[in-house]
């Protein structure tokens, strides 16, 4: 028998520690890693690709349930147990899609009858904990093989180029294959639609400017722009969506 | 229990108004000026029910039952938690174990108590301190807590668990949605003939977590508001980032 790899994400020491007792009790049993949010749970699973991860829904930064949806997007995703002392609609939502979960205070024999039988989440399962975190913290970019986890607070503005979309933060620039019009529906609440192809973050507008552009045949042409903050490029504001100045 | 009665009868013979009159508002069938005495008549006769009613909901037996109702009630959340921050104590630091299961017993004896009388504002205070002591097993360094308080009347009386929920929600809404964590500060301070309780948290914008918050808020101003009528107060706001609720009891 091969030994099974765990990682245990939860905020709360105690936690973790109880976990590591139980766990130290039982044969044949890894700890790789620990992480005390869901952030750190998917970095370090990248990192470690642990066959299991115990995971307690309610972390700060990143809580378990959109954790699962990023890690499920690996090229092999780990198993996931979910802990958590209480958590009524999460609950629910585990018991009527078949997904391994655990009630804290953890029991041993619970714990080895859970390790005994985990099964890999479904895309059926993680569609079904969607409901539960409707709306993601952070962004997973794959790129070569790495997974990086981009706050959504510090995306710029999302401009959609022809098969991708295009992510800007302060740094840099990130590819990613969701729609704009997917990412409109999830952070509508953040983002203001500047024209067709471009979503800007509103707490990154720091003004609008009328500006003078000059088309090849020698045209010119009033334009409204977003000026950004942290970036010094530009954003045009569509003539369709020039009320939208009046309202910021 | 009887505000329950009260309100299912209320229920009861509002619908049976309705469907007993509802054939005589039929246009044809009665004349204008008798249905407009009838429709006079029965909104005179709501609104003394309603008078009736109110008195009823504001006498003493039903206050008591009211109080009975409002118990504070705490986050099924917490209780897991600690006993779970407690069993990994259990191996490790056996004592440290023991006194957070005592702290426990306590903090439970006084949430399942018949909390309906006024009670010493310090007894408040030590259940307070025991509850937050608990957080602070789970939570770490986390959790800061700074306790400001001056000039308290030693003989100061409160309705109990009036702080106990609102430093639940501080350390639910406003400490554990920070990776690092964050300080709460309670302040009491007297001032003329009121006793000023005053509790801030970091602020978290979270929306979905609001709402046990408010159900908490109006608990217990509705307590505080069988206790001491106008004298007292609850007031929240969010200031510098930081979210704080006010409470002003009559000192007495």
């Amino acid at each position: 028998m091969t030994k099974l790899t765990i990682l245990i994400a939860d905020d709360e020491t105690p936690a973790r520690n109880r976990l590591r007792d139980l766990l130290g009790d039982m044969a044949e049993i890894t700890i790789m890693a620990e992480a005390q949010n869901g952030k750190e749970a998917v970095e370090l699973a990248v990192q470690h690709t642990p066959d299991l991860i115990l995971m307690d829904i309610r972390m700060p930064l990143m809580d378990g349930i959109e954790a699962a949806q990023h890690l499920q997007q690996l090229p092999v995703p780990p198993k996931l147990i979910f802990t958590t002392a209480y958590d009524a609609y999460a609950i629910k939502a585990f018991e009527l899609n078949a997904i391994d979960y655990l009630l804290k205070p953890i029991r041993q024999e619970r714990l080895e009858t859970a390790l005994g039988k985990v099964r890999a989440l479904l895309p059926a399962q993680i569609e079904s904990l969607k409901p539960l975190q409707p709306i993601r913290t952070h962004l997973s970019i794959h790129e070569r093989g790495r997974v990086i986890l981009v706050p959504l607070s510090d995306v710029i503005y999302f401009r959609a180029e022809q098969k991708y979309v295009t992510v800007r933060t302060a740094q840099r620039e990130f590819l990613i294959e969701d729609s704009l019009t997917q990412l409109e529906l999830e952070f509508g609440d953040h983002l203001l639609r500047m024209h067709r192809n471009c979503l800007v973050a509103k707490h990154f507008i720091a003004g609008f400017e009328k500006r003078t552009i000059t088309h090849d045949d020698a045209q010119t042409e009033q334009q409204w722009v977003a000026i950004l903050k942290g970036v010094p490029e530009t954003i045009a504001v569509s003539r369709r969506q020039q009320h939208l100045i009046k309202t910021i | 229990m009887s505000v329950v009665a009260i309100v299912s009868l209320e229920m009861v013979l509002t619908n049976l108004t309705f469907s007993v009159l509802s054939p005589f508002f039929a246009p044809d069938f009665v004349p204008d000026m008798t249905r407009a005495c009838l429709l006079a008549g029965i909104v005179t006769a709501i609104v003394l029910y309603y008078f009736n009613l109110q008195q009823r909901a504001y006498s003493p037996a039903i206050a008591e039952a009211r109080l009975q109702a409002l118990q504070a009630r705490i986050r099924p959340h917490f209780l897991f938690n600690s006993i779970n921050a407690v069993l990994s104590l259990i191996r490790s630091q056996p004592k440290r174990a023991e006194s957070a299961l005592e702290d426990m017993a306590d903090l439970f004896r006084v949430l399942m108590a018949d909390n309906r009388d006024l009670v010493p504002l310090a007894d408040e205070i030590a259940l307070c301190r025991q509850y937050l002591s608990l957080e602070k097993l789970r939570l770490e360094d986390r959790l800061r807590v700074n306790w400001q308080i001056e000039q308290v009347p030693p003989d100061a009386m409160i309705p109990p668990l009036i702080m106990q929920p609102l430093l639940e929600n501080a350390v639910y809404h406003g400490i554990e949605p920070l990776p690092d964590g964050g300080e709460i500060t309670i302040t009491i301070t007297r001032k003329h003939e009121d006793i000023l309780i005053t509790i801030s948290n970091p602020f978290s914008a979270d929306k979905d977590r609001h709402h046990g918050n408010k159900m908490a808020l109006k608990n217990i101003k509705e307590r505080l508001l069988l206790h001491f009528d106008l004298e007292a107060s609850l007031k929240s706001e969010v200031k510098n980032n930081h979210y704080l609720v006010h409470i002003r009891v009559p000192h007495r």
